[in-house]
C-alpha cells in the first residue's frame, strides 16, 4: 500500500525483476555481451531522477534486502509480478529465471507472483516444461519474447501455427495472462520483431486470454494503439513508459499517456516499474502527482483526463483483476464495494 | 569555402536514422570525423546503446559510407560503428563493400533491407504530412480547401521538402499539380476521414519523437553528449 497526502493506494507492480548480472555469472567468451547488456540497462536507469541512480556494481547484482526495501517498503508495492528473462547464452545461471524468482517469492507468500515463459519452437518438450513450471509456481501468467533467436530461427510470431498448442495449453493450465515483450529488443535482424500486429489475430482467436503488451510496442506505439483499440483483451504494460519518459521527457510522457488513455483507456493500462532498472517509489509518487503540463493547451486539450480513481486502476486495481488478487475493501473503488474514493466523489457532488 | 571536413559532415547530414527520419548528425550519432591531407576519410558512428537493432545500425553505417564516397576528392573511406554488440560484423562487411547479408551470413535474407526502409519512409511521411496539415489548420485553412490543395500551394520549408522527397522515394505522386496531402496509397485525403487520419498521423509523429528523445537521453547519460532538446523535469 502506498500512502500519499492521507490517501491510500493498492499497488501492483506488473513488471519487476531480481537479476544477477555480476561478472561471476558471465558466460566465458561472452563477457562482451553480458557486460554490454547490463550497461545498457544501467543507462536506462540514468533517465530517472539523479538521486535514484545506483553505481553499476550494485546495479549488476542487488540484494534481497535492496529488493524488499525498494519495492515493498519504500515503493509500497502490495504485489509484484516477476517477469522472467533467461539469456543463458550470456549468463551462466540465467539473467533472472523463474527458478531464482521463485526462491524469493517463496519467502514472501502472497507478495510476489512468478510468471513463466514458453517458446513454440521447443515443441513437445516445451509444452511439458510449461506444464511442470505451471504446477511448480502456480502460474497465472507468462512472458514471451518473440525476438529471441533459437537454432537458426530469428524469432517467431504469436499468431504462428506452432504457437497455437501453447496458447491452448495456457488455457488448460489456467494461465490467463500472456505478457508479450514488444519494445526495445536486441535481436531483431530481418524479422521485424518490434511489430505488435501478431497479437491482433491471437487476441481475436483467444478471447479467454489477456494479452499485456509490455512497453506498449515502443518504438511502435501507434501500431499497438491501433490494435489495442479493436481488441478488448489487449492491455498496455507501462513499464519503461513511466520510468523512461516521465522524468526525462515530461512533455512526451504527457502525450504518450494522453494517447494511451484515448486509444486504450484507463481500464486497460497496467503499471510496471521494471525494477531494478528503476525504483518504483519515484514512479508511483510522480504518477500520483501527474497531470498534463498545460491541460488547456491545444497539444493536450483533446486527450481524456485522468483522475485519482483512474490512477488507482492503473497503479494496481486493473492488474489485481487480471491476477485475481484480493484488494482490501478500503482500497477498492466505490463501485467495487470500496470506500477510499468515496470522499472525493462526495466532493465532486458537492461542488457540482 | 567549406573545409573538406565540413563537406564530409555536410554529406553526413543527409544520412538519416531510418526510423526517426532525422539526420544522424543532429542526433549526434557521428562521434568523430577526420579527413587526411590526401582525402582519406574516417568516420566513427556511435549509437545510443550497444543493443540498437543491427539492421538499423547497418543502414546508417552503409548510408554514411555511400554519402561520403560520392564526394569529389575523397579517396579511401572508412566508416566504423563503435560500441555496438555487432560492430565487428558490420564493420567487416562495410570494409568489404558488402550488404547486410555479408555482415550476418546465414542469418538474414534481406541484403538491402528494402522492406524495412519502405516501412519507415511510410511512417515518416504520415508523421510529417500530419504536422504540415496541423500547421495549415492552425492558420485557419478550412477542411474543404485543405483537401483540394495541390503540392504547389504547400508552404515552403524543410517539412514540405522532406514530404515530397519521401513521396518521390516511395513512388507516390509528388508533382506540383498532385494533391498536397495524400493517403498511403497516393489517393487524396477526404474531409470525412481527415480527423481520423490526422489523429493517426499525430500518434505516429509522437512515437517517432519520443523514440528520438529516448535516444538523445541515452547518449547524454552514457557519453555526456549535450542534448539541445532536453526538457526540464517539472
Amino acid at each position: 500500500m502506498y500512502e500519499k497526502n492521507g490517501e491510500k493506494y493498492f499497488i501492483v507492480d506488473g513488471h519487476c525483476h531480481f537479476w544477477d548480472a555480476s561478472p561471476e555469472n558471465w558466460v566465458k567468451g561472452q563477457e562482451r555481451y553480458a557486460k554490454g547488456w547490463i550497461e545498457c540497462f544501467h543507462a536506462y536507469m540514468g533517465l530517472g531522477p539523479p538521486e535514484t541512480h545506483w553505481p553499476i556494481e550494485k546495479f549488476m547484482k542487488y540484494s534481497e534486502e535492496d529488493f524488499v526495501k525498494d519495492v515493498f517498503e519504500d515503493g509500497g508495492v502490495d504485489v509484484g509480478i516477476f517477469q522472467s528473462t533467461y539469456l543463458k547464452e550470456w549468463y551462466t545461471e540465467g539473467f533472472n529465471t523463474a527458478e531464482k524468482n521463485g526462491e524469493l517469492a517463496a519467502k514472501y507468500p502472497g507478495r510476489l507472483i512468478v510468471n513463466g515463459r514458453w517458446d513454440p519452437r521447443e515443441g513437445e518438450a516445451g509444452l511439458r516444461q510449461l506444464e511442470e513450471d505451471a504446477k511448480r509456481y502456480d502460474m497465472q501468467g507468462v512472458k514471451l519474447y518473440t525476438a529471441e533467436w533459437r537454432e537458426g530461427s530469428r524469432g517467431w510470431r504469436v499468431d504462428d501455427e506452432q504457437a497455437k498448442p501453447f496458447l491452448e495449453k495456457c488455457k488448460e493450465l489456467g494461465i490467463k495472462n500472456v505478457h508479450v515483450h514488444k519494445g526495445p529488443t536486441i535481436w531483431p535482424l530481418d524479422k521485424d520483431a518490434f511489430d505488435p500486429r501478431d497479437i491482433d489475430q491471437a487476441a481475436t482467436d483467444n478471447p479467454e486470454l489477456n494479452f499485456i503488451i509490455e512497453h506498449v510496442g515502443l518504438p511502435r506505439i501507434e501500431d499497438f494503439c491501433f490494435m489495442a483499440t479493436q481488441e478488448p483483451n489487449v492491455y498496455a504494460g507501462l513499464s519503461v513508459v513511466i520510468g523512461g519518459l516521465m522524468h526525462a521527457r515530461p512533455r512526451f510522457f504527457a502525450k504518450v499517456i494522453g494517447e494511451l488513455l484515448f486509444w486504450v483507456g484507463e481500464d486497460k493500462m497496467l503499471f510496471g516499474s521494471d525494477y531494478g532498472i528503476w525504483e518504483p517509489k519515484w514512479q508511483i509518487d510522480g504518477f500520483l502527482d501527474w497531470d498534463y503540463p498545460d491541460p488547456d493547451h491545444e497539444e493536450f486539450s483533446d486527450f481524456p483526463r485522468l483522475d485519482a480513481n483512474g490512477k488507482r486502476k492503473i497503479l494496481g486495481l486493473n492488474a489485481a483483476k487480471l491476477y485475481g488478487i484480493e484488494v482490501p475493501k478500503a482500497l477498492r473503488l466505490p463501485a467495487d464495494g470500496g470506500t477510499a474514493a468515496a470522499r472525493e466523489d462526495a466532493q465532486l457532488v458537492e461542488s457540482a | 569555402m567549406m573545409s573538406s571536413r565540413e563537406r564530409v559532415l555536410d554529406a553526413l547530414s543527409g544520412v538519416r536514422d531510418p526510423e526517426l527520419d532525422e539526420p544522424i548528425t543532429s542526433l549526434r550519432f557521428v562521434s568523430s570525423c577526420t579527413v587526411s591531407h590526401d582525402g582519406d576519410v574516417e568516420v566513427l558512428l556511435r549509437l545510443p546503446t550497444p543493443q540498437c537493432a543491427p539492421n538499423f545500425a547497418f543502414l546508417m553505417a552503409a548510408d554514411a559510407r555511400e554519402a561520403v564516397r560520392r564526394l569529389p576528392g575523397v579517396r579511401a573511406v572508412s566508416v566504423q560503428l563503435e560500441d555496438h554488440y555487432t560492430s565487428e560484423e558490420i564493420n567487416a562487411a562495410l570494409d568489404r563493400g558488402e550488404g547486410f547479408r555479408g555482415a550476418f551470413p546465414g542469418e538474414t535474407d534481406d541484403d538491402e533491407l528494402d522492406a524495412l526502409r519502405e516501412l519507415f519512409r511510410r511512417k515518416a511521411l504520415l508523421a510529417r504530412q500530419g504536422r504540415v496539415c496541423s500547421g495549415l489548420l492552425a492558420t485557419g485553412v478550412d477542411r474543404e480547401t485543405l483537401v483540394a490543395m495541390t503540392v504547389a500551394e504547400l508552404p515552403d520549408g524543410p517539412e514540405t521538402a522532406r514530404c515530397l522527397e519521401l513521396r518521390r522515394e516511395l513512388g507516390l505522386p509528388h508533382a506540383p499539380a498532385a494533391p498536397a496531402l495524400i493517403a498511403g496509397d497516393g489517393a487524396p485525403l477526404r474531409t470525412e476521414t481527415l480527423d481520423t487520419w490526422l489523429r493517426r498521423a499525430r500518434l505516429v509523429s509522437l512515437s517517432l519523437e519520443s523514440n528520438g528523445g529516448i535516444c538523445r537521453s541515452l547518449l547524454r547519460v552514457r557519453h555526456g553528449v549535450a542534448d539541445p532538446t532536453e526538457e526540464m523535469a517539472r
